[in-house]
């Protein structure tokens, strides 16, 4: 087991690196420099900014700077926000983003996985049409559609919250909501599809037939197997939503992570580019991580194989 | 589409796909909502961006059956004007995520076990990687051109494909057809082309009718944020964050583009799913 954990830790770590490596090819690639929104900035200053955010290295060194200060903790302080280090701008980000993620990873989880599991054990009977059916929707309604009609609704029309803004303690609740409900629908197909293959199986008979109650066959012989898929899909999705959805964070106007995944790219911000891809790479991995782990804790059939 | 023999796979698929009548309604709606965006615009007498700065924003009514926007344009017409660019963008995405995605994991496949493992180990570092900042860079190098957004999108979405086409792969390749064709002197192309290709063909169907929905989705997020297809022009992304940024006042600019989108990603993902059923045959058993 701790073979397995070191492996995974170093493949990790590999992720990480190449996350890095490629964010930093691509960002050169584009044309532009963080100056260039600053007009008619005399020579010398401009050299000397250029010197002082280590652009006028050579690639090699500048990529090599970017590893060095982001594996020992040592962040760059933003070219587009003097004085503030990348990292405290995600430190002040992330708590928004990762409040309303975990709301509605929590939501997603309450509604998706008893729809799900509903629709599997009386196939084909009313509660299962209504499950996938809603399901089917909540597929096809896209954030930026149920955001807005949410603000409206809850919002502007009957005021129980915030239509947008991060000022009082319950405005995480529309956003949340919104991407809730929506990934409550992915979570209940794959409820609904794990539990109803489990179901079929030859060791569920084997249980039926020592009379073992539809409680216990659900609960304890089922459950577990029956989660897997949930779980592979949580590991990113996780990840995601804690990183803030941008488009939720944009129709909310909350002060996340999300608008910082665009303005980066947008306004060339090296430094905080590479962070927020770095800092989104290892939530991916340490997320996936942990799925990796449960998933051998539950299921004996796959291990702590390296 | 062999039409040889009404035995052939092709031909039950297509059976199996008529015999559901929930699916037949959503390719019926697929096929309304595709001919409405195509020559609807025709039939309107307003045009995309003729503004009308009289009217301004007006509730449906005979004369703008959807109503219309702050600038007096015609919303309906919009509406069908827009959906020809979403469409159009998730068309062409999906044919680019599935020409590289097919074209990679047919080769991480088929080019031995060392080629595959560094072929594979990249994917996995792009799925670590944060999509949007991705689409963003490409579309800041790119430009915010139309021909190019697809490429960016297309460029991003093909990673699934390339790992099931590649799954695919490795339970086909040492089946003895293959090994026969070895045996027979076949090379590495003609055996990728000629023998893979053909078998993993379902799968990419299957697999790239669930990316269309997905990949304008993509394209409305780009959109939404401003990204995307630029003004004056419109997708349905672009209606829809235009009518979020007034729904308070004119909530018809949200719901009609939202309907259009919704009622579009609704039929495209029942036909997939259809698909899926009808083609894969572990599922029939389910």
């Amino acid at each position: 087991m701790v073979r397995f954990i070191f492996s995974r830790l170093l493949q990790g770590f590999a992720v990480i690196l190449g996350v890095l490596c490629i964010t930093f090819g691509l960002l050169k690639l584009a044309p532009g420099s963080p100056l260039q929104s600053e007009r008619n900035i005399p020579e010398h200053i401009r050299v000397q900014r250029m010197a002082m955010s280590g652009l006028d290295q050579p690639l090699p060194v500048q990529l090599w700077r970017y590893i060095v200060s982001f594996a020992t903790f040592d962040f760059p302080v933003s070219a587009k926000t003097p004085g503030r280090g990348v990292d405290e701008i995600i430190a002040q980000g992330f708590p928004v983003s990762a409040q309303v993620g975990l709301a509605a990873l929590l939501i997603a989880l309450a509604l998706g996985i008893p729809m799900g599991a509903l629709a599997a054990l009386r196939p084909n009977s009313l509660e299962d049409r209504v499950s996938t059916v809603a399901a089917t929707l909540g597929i096809c309604t896209p954030s930026m559609v149920l955001g807005p009609i949410l603000a409206l609704v809850f919002g502007l029309k009957l005021r129980w919250f915030n239509a947008s803004g991060w000022y009082d303690a319950d405005d995480w609740v529309l956003p949340a909501m919104t991407l809730g409900i929506i990934y409550s629908a992915y979570i209940a197909r794959l409820t609904r599809g794990g539990l109803r293959e489990t179901l079929a199986q030859e060791f569920i008979r084997t249980a039926r037939a020592k009379g073992a109650s539809e409680a216990a066959i659900v609960f304890r012989h089922s459950f577990k197997l029956a989660c897997l898929p949930v779980l592979n899909f949580l590991g990113p999705t996780a990840a995601g939503l804690m990183t803030g959805s941008i488009i939720t964070e944009t129709v909310f106007q909350l002060p996340g992570l999300g608008q910082h995944f665009v303005g980066a790219a947008v306004n060339r911000d090296y430094d905080l580019a590479m962070a927020t891809a770095v800092f989104y790479a290892a939530l991916i991995v340490g997320f996936n991580l942990i799925v990796d782990f449960l998933q051998a804790l539950l299921n004996p059939r796959i291990g702590f194989k390296a | 589409m062999s039409q040889a023999s009404s035995q052939s796979p092709w031909h039950k698929a297509w059976q199996s796909l008529v015999r559901n009548p929930l699916t037949v309604a959503a390719m019926l709606m697929l096929v309304v909502l595709i001919l409405l965006c195509c020559i609807g615009p025709c039939f309107s007498p307003y045009g995309p961006n003729d503004q009308d700065l009289e009217l301004r924003a007006t509730s449906p009514s005979l004369a703008h059956w959807l109503g219309t926007d702050p600038l007096g344009r015609d919303l309906a017409t919009r509406i069908l004007h827009g959906g020809r660019i979403s469409m159009l963008v998730g068309l062409l995405a999906t044919a680019v995520a599935s020409i590289i995605g097919v074209g990679y994991g047919l080769i991480a496949g088929l080019a031995g076990k060392r080629m595959d493992a560094v072929m594979m180990r990249v994917v996995d570092v792009l799925y670590a990687f944060p999509f949007i900042t991705f689409v963003i860079i490409l579309v800041v190098i790119f430009g915010r051109e139309f021909w190019l957004i697809f490429i960016a999108i297309g460029a991003v979405e093909w990673l699934t494909m390339a790992r099931v086409v590649r799954g695919q792969v490795l339970t086909l390749k040492d089946l003895e057809y293959v090994q026969a064709a070895r045996a027979c002197g076949a090379g590495f192309w003609h055996i990728l082309g000629k023998h893979m290709l053909p078998n993993v063909m379902g799968s990419v169907i299957i697999y790239a009718s669930l990316t269309v929905p997905g990949v304008m989705m993509l394209e409305a997020t780009l959109s939404f944020l401003g990204l995307g297809i630029q003004p004056p022009d419109a997708s349905w992304g672009v209606l829809i964050s235009e009518g979020a940024a007034s729904m308070a006042a004119y909530p018809w600019m949200l719901i009609g583009p939202s309907v259009f989108f919704s009622a579009t990603l609704l039929a495209l993902n029942l036909v997939g799913d259809a698909l899926r059923d009808a083609l894969d045959p572990k599922s029939v058993r389910q």
